[in-house]
């Protein structure tokens, strides 16, 4: 007989069978961690996992964008004046050919659509990275140092949060128009990226300083403390592996969060440029032509979006679940 | 670990810690942008004390009366306001960070909370490694044998070995924070209430195996505890403090056989008896009042305002610790009016008026 923790099944906090020095000597005994604690919940709950598939099919829908262009025939770019557009000039609907139907140039939407998605998704993660990356180490920083670094750091991040983040987007897309701001940010993704990551961070920051906060104040980390360890051993040994569920649950209901504010600032024509496809490009065209008949220009696009926030925000209630089945984080 | 011969025998008289006239005084937060008017907690008042190697000093006294502060300050992990420590006749009061990083190998700390003092993403093989993994000294499977190795002297499965803390008992987890300390065979263990949260059985089994290390392993202890037996049956020498100062100090039999601070009196009255009927013959000492704010101490003796034998001599001057009633040389006693053999304090009362006492009511400092 051998004892093995995965055995226990279901229920989460192994009991210690009686015998066990005679019977498991040579096999490895090994606690759940956490992790798994959590991704075995994650993995038991059946709206996260629709949604994670949801997701996943977004995601190969824009990492496969090029194979649209190839079963329909139609390029990302290519206009088709003619059996694109109705004689008087306006999208046709869906068909055959056009299965989700034209734009105002003739392009073909599905085509589109699966392009804007490779836009959202690398707007969505590496926007969240830079915010959780930032926000992490400058939090972490604040909240372990205190004193004037942390009156400075922390007094910066509630300035950040009260700038307003749509009117600063505007003010520097018509700066990095007439010249790249520090010569490479120039309108585009690039300033879309440095926004969101630059008005993101601060509330990750808070997140995490807050949590540092009440940790630093454990007795684990005096006893790290006593045993000599420094501050960067504390912080990242001690501290941050107590700050991953909350920093997981965060970014994932971030990623949905940056998904809408990058279709915000295309839509508002500050975010990317045409002639690339953006949904929030899509939408701020089709908007205007609405009215007139178009309705599909509007409404696929829109769903796109709909459809992927929709997935990540319930997969990351999912994920807080899972990782948070108390409900300590305040996220 | 082995019993190396090399150290010294308990009781050889050697001071192993030294500590000097320590005050630690914490500022109290008030203004959020700007600092206004700066107050402090006065957590520890000018205390000295000697602790000799292979005994165990006891430190009791009230939740917020500073006893864990003074152990905390004593291993450093916490600056100074003023005072000296010596450690092993070294200087330890000043030395930076890197200086100070050997020593942490010889002052190592077991914590109350057995909950809290774990990290709880952490495996206990990795807790317990910590020591080794901070200070460099082994790895990879070194490193693990020596770990298994300490949860065996404690007491534990060194199977149990990449399980988390959240899988142990309350006691087991004490027992990991007993392994932790003991990585580096320390010469002083500060012991901060190590067994106030453990169930009554579990608190004898852990303080066996404290004292069996220290017979093995040549220890050094400072127990800090609010629980009198306890605090008896581990100490040789016990220091009762009241807010922030030592009011008395004697080895253990001569401080339950004469008590002179009405305070060590009152608290040696409190402690339960096993006996009931020699229980109801006693007379319990009930102090009046609560414990005054070390923000705004009193003023002469800090416990005037509850001593049932208050003068005006207690409100004007502060009592020395020294001798008192030709007692053994090392039983000391800070009290202007020791308690005398059998006397009853119970039925004094002090004679000071009530608007004289200094009673500041406010904040109460945390242990």
């Amino acid at each position: 007989m051998s004892y093995d923790v995965t055995a226990v099944g279901e229920s989460e906090l192994p009991v210690q069978p009686a015998g066990l020095k005679a019977v498991g000597a040579q096999k490895q005994i090994e606690g759940k961690s956490p992790w798994v604690l959590a991704l075995r919940r994650l993995r038991r709950d059946r709206t996260a996992m629709i949604c994670l598939g949801v997701m996943v099919l977004i995601a190969a829908c824009a990492i496969g964008a090029p194979i649209f262009a190839t079963i329909t025939g139609h390029g990302n770019m290519e206009q088709f004046s003619t059996i694109g557009r109705t004689a008087a000039g306006q999208p046709i609907g869906p068909n055959g050919t056009f299965w989700l139907g034209t734009d105002d140039l003739g392009r073909d939407l599905l085509v589109r659509i699966a392009y804007g998605a490779r836009v959202s998704l690398f707007v969505g993660v590496v926007a969240t990275a830079v915010t959780v990356i930032g926000g992490t180490v400058i939090g972490l920083a604040s909240g372990y140092f205190g004193g004037v670094i942390d009156s400075i750091l922390a007094r910066f991040m509630d300035w950040l949060l009260a700038v307003p983040f749509l009117l600063f987007a505007i003010a520097l897309f018509s700066v990095a128009v007439q010249k790249p701001i520090f010569g490479f940010i120039g309108p585009g993704l690039p300033i879309v990226i440095i926004v969101l990551g630059f008005f993101g961070w601060a509330s990750v920051g808070r997140l995490v300083r807050g949590q540092v906060l009440s940790i630093k104040e454990k007795e684990y980390i005096e006893a790290a403390r006593a045993l000599g360890a420094g501050p960067w051993r504390i912080m990242f040994i001690d501290i941050l592996p107590n700050l991953l569920a909350p920093l997981i649950v965060y970014s994932t209901l971030l990623v949905p969060a940056t998904i809408v504010g990058e279709a915000t600032l295309s839509f508002l024509g500050v975010g990317v440029q045409p002639p690339t496809a953006d949904w929030g490009q899509m939408i701020s065209t089709a908007s205007s032509m609405f009215l007139y008949g178009p309705w599909w220009y509007l409404v696929f696009p829109s769903l796109a979006l709909l459809i992927t926030t929709l997935a990540f925000n319930i997969f990351g209630d999912g994920v807080r679940d899972a990782f948070d089945p108390r409900g300590d984080l305040y996220v | 670990m082995s019993t190396e011969t090399t150290r010294s025998a308990a009781g050889d008289g050697d001071v192993l810690l030294r500590v000097e006239n320590l005050v630690k005084r914490f500022p109290v937060k008030s203004g959020r942008l700007l600092p206004t008017e700066r107050e402090y907690v006065h957590a520890v008042e000018d205390v000295s004390l000697e602790v000799r190697r292979g005994e165990t000093l006891g430190l009791v006294g009230e939740t917020g009366c500073g006893k864990s502060t003074l152990a905390r300050c004593a291993a450093r992990l916490y600056p100074l306001t003023s005072g000296k420590i010596y450690f092993d006749g070294q200087d330890i009061t000043n030395l930076s960070p890197r200086r100070m990083r050997p020593l942490r190998r010889e002052i190592q700390m077991i914590f109350q909370d057995p909950y809290g003092s774990l990290n709880p993403r952490r495996r206990v093989g990795s807790i317990i490694g910590d020591p080794f993994a901070i200070h460099r000294t082994a790895r990879g499977e070194d490193r693990k044998r020596k770990v298994q190795h300490l949860m065996e002297l404690v007491g534990l499965n060194p199977e149990h070995y990449n399980r988390f803390p959240a899988e142990f008992s309350g006691g087991q987890r004490q027992r990991i924070g007993v392994a932790r300390a003991l990585a580096f065979e320390p010469k002083l263990i500060i012991c901060d209430e190590p067994v106030s949260a453990l169930d009554v059985s579990i608190q004898a089994q852990i303080l066996n195996l404290l004292s069996d290390l220290q017979r093995d392993l040549g220890l050094t202890y400072i127990f800090i505890a609010h629980d009198l037996s306890v605090v008896r049956h581990v100490s040789n020498h016990v220091a009762v403090m009241y807010l922030g100062k030592i009011v008395e100090e004697s080895p253990v039999d001569g401080m339950w056989a004469h008590p002179r601070h009405p305070y060590t009196d009152a608290l040696l009255s409190a402690v339960p008896l096993p006996d009931p009927d020699h229980a109801q013959q006693r007379e319990r000492i009930i102090l009046a009042g609560d414990v005054p704010s070390p923000i705004h101490p009193p003023s002469g003796c800090r416990f005037h305002p509850r001593c049932p034998k208050a003068r005006p001599t207690c409100v004007s001057t502060e009592p020395e610790l020294i001798n008192r009633l030709g007692d053994d040389a090392d039983h000391r006693a800070a009290c202007h009016f020791p308690v005398q053999d059998g006397e009853d304090i119970s039925l004094s009362t002090p004679s000071i008026a009530e608007d004289q006492r200094v009673i500041e009511s406010g904040l109460i400092a945390g242990a």
